[in-house]
């Protein structure tokens, strides 16, 4: 479905994401990981638009998206919540989904029919699979740090995105809070059949829930593989868990 | 449509205000009439700038421009030519929006301050355009006695006609604002990066609503001369898009009537203050600085969080 080939990105010469390849297949949730500082925002931000490779290749559905604007790479199928949290502060939790669903339906410049009565059931539908039908009039900006990471990934999920991309999900959130996420993405797949591809820190996580694990370390990718290939990896151990796996 | 979006709560102390307005010229002085006309024209520009700063989260920080050209067109085609009067009513808005097409086409491509800085060199350059084109635009003189037609005669006609023209203007920029392209416009406001991550073309958005913004702004151009019945360069100079620019902080860039009120304040200082001391802004300084200590959110925006708060109170009560 994705496949990203000897991707390259620099600033001011250093080298964030060197080489990198990474294949996403239909129905699979991958993971990323890697120490700080490694690539994997980078490498992300390469495939959602947000910055354009210097060399390099991104494949998804047949299409190189290398270098074409987020807003097309998204309408293509393609959706994404940030590491940072990154709302939209003064609209209500119900209007931050409404502005991804109408974008995804092409409302955006429908100019004199109330944005009331527009894909309310749609909405609706998405905040109550995340869980913050009870917050929907509440300003998001208000919002705790937790239910304001759960929003991040229902925004994304506004555009109905074949491939989900999520940015480190869980960083900042409870344990318990954890446990939700980690429920709300293995649904994701089983119910909604869709693809993840994600970066977290949180190993227990990345072991658990992904079916293939991407290694990375100083921009370039090691190794992609199952979990337990991953965990006996000589070079991963050296590299990134050091010797406590 | 109207009644997704106007509740009855609302509407009907709109509904009393503008009758009130509608019956006050026979029983109130003249001078009080004009005063009214002038906040009626001064909101309508103050709000369409509104659109674009507090709603699209754009600097414009020279909206006057789009006024003055709104205001020259409808002068100019009334003096210079003989084309009816409604093609000048008509071309006002077109030519501004126009202009702001033109204007926000190279706007767009640059962010927040750099965005306002733009927008200052091209608003100046089309004032020096007035200032300068001396056999178009008589230069620094301005044309003053523009005839208008006899149904607009008397300076009671001229306010009903103002309040009629900005009435229905300010149902179409609620219905705007109110639409999926305010909601998307506001989300832009909060956050472009995200904007575009969730597939909105964030320029081409900002470019649709200065343009929106700028038709409205030439609408009060057209109202301008309709009451004045004059034109002169300073309705572009950038003095009064910072002064309209105050407006809007002052009642409240976030909410929808706030610059309207924004604008009442300053016209009603600039009016009574001014008759003590020409240092009127003084005051409108120090009000100023208050404003930013202790209503960030400005006037309105204040009374709209206490009676938030008020009603929400309400409702814990009611449990």
């Amino acid at each position: 479905m994705l496949r990203v080939e000897a991707v390259k990105k620099s600033f001011d010469g250093f080298l964030a994401v060197n080489e990198a390849d990474l294949l996403v297949e239909k129905g699979e949730i991958i993971a990323v990981i890697g120490p700080n500082g490694a690539g994997k925002t980078t490498l992300f931000n390469l495939i959602t638009g947000q910055l354009k490779p210097d060399t390099g290749r991104i494949i998804f559905k047949d299409e190189d998206i290398a270098g074409v604007p987020p807003y097309e790479i998204c309408k293509k199928g393609i959706s994404r919540s940030f590491q940072i949290v990154n709302i939209f502060n003064r609209l209500t939790v119900f209007e931050n989904v409404q502005v991804a669903m109408l974008s995804h339906q092409k409302k955006t410049f429908n100019l004199f029919s109330p944005a009331k009565g527009q894909v309310i059931r749609e909405t609706k539908e998405i905040l109550d699979n995340v869980g913050l039908s009870d917050k929907a009039s509440k300003i998001s900006g208000s919002l705790s740090h937790g239910d304001q990471k759960v929003l991040e990934m229902a925004i994304a999920l506004g555009n109905r995105p074949e491939l989900l991309i999520l940015d480190e999900p869980t960083a900042g959130l409870s344990p318990e809070e954890t446990s939700v996420t980690i429920d709300m993405i293995n649904r994701l797949t089983t119910d909604l059949g869709l693809t993840i591809l994600f970066c977290e820190h949180d190993m227990e996580l990345v072991f658990s829930i992904a079916h293939k694990i991407m290694v990375m370390q100083q921009g370039k990718s090691i190794i992609q593989a199952p979990p337990d290939q991953v965990r006996d990896n000589r070079e991963v151990q050296e590299a990134y868990l050091g010797g406590s796996a | 449509m109207f009644r997704n979006i106007f509740n009855l709560k609302s509407f009907v102390p709109i509904v009393v205000f503008f009758i009130v307005l509608l019956i006050l010229p026979p029983i109130i002085p003249r001078f009080y009439t004009y005063i009214i006309a002038v906040m009626f024209v001064t909101s309508l520009l103050a709000m369409s700038l509104n659109m674009v700063l507090g709603h699209g989260g754009m600097f414009q920080f020279h909206h006057g421009a789009f006024y003055g050209v709104g205001a020259y067109t409808f002068a100019l085609i009334l003096t210079k030519t003989t084309l009816p009067m409604w093609v000048g009513f008509a071309a006002g808005p077109i030519v501004a929006a126009l202009v702001g097409l033109l204007v926000g086409w190279f706007c767009v491509r640059l962010n927040r301050l750099y965005f306002g800085m733009l927008q200052i060199s091209l608003g100046s350059l089309i004032w020096a355009i007035a200032f300068r084109w001396y056999s178009l635009t008589s230069g620094d003189d301005g044309i003053h006695g523009i005839p208008m037609p006899s149904i607009l005669s008397s300076l009671n006609c001229s306010y009903y006609f103002i309040l009629i023209v900005l009435a229905i203007c300010l149902v179409g920029m609620y219905l705007i604002f109110k639409s999926p392209f305010g909601t998307t416009l506001q989300a832009i406001r909060d956050n472009p990066q995200r904007c575009e991550a969730v597939g909105v073309n964030v320029r081409r958005h900002q470019l649709a609503a200065i343009v929106i913004a700028t038709f409205f702004a030439g609408v009060a151009g057209v109202l301008f001369v309709v009451l004045e019945r004059s034109v002169f360069p300073d309705l572009l100079f950038w003095v009064l898009s910072l002064e309209i620019f105050i407006m809007c902080l002052l009642g409240g860039w976030f909410t929808f009537l706030g610059p309207m009120l924004g604008a009442a304040i300053t016209v009603a200082l600039r009016t009574f203050v001014g008759i003590y001391t020409e240092y009127w802004t003084l005051i409108l300084g120090v009000i100023l600085i208050l404003l930013i200590f202790f209503l960030p959110e400005g006037v309105f925006g204040y009374f709209i969080e206490k009676f938030k708060e008020r009603g929400t109170t309400d409702m814990l009560e009611e449990k």
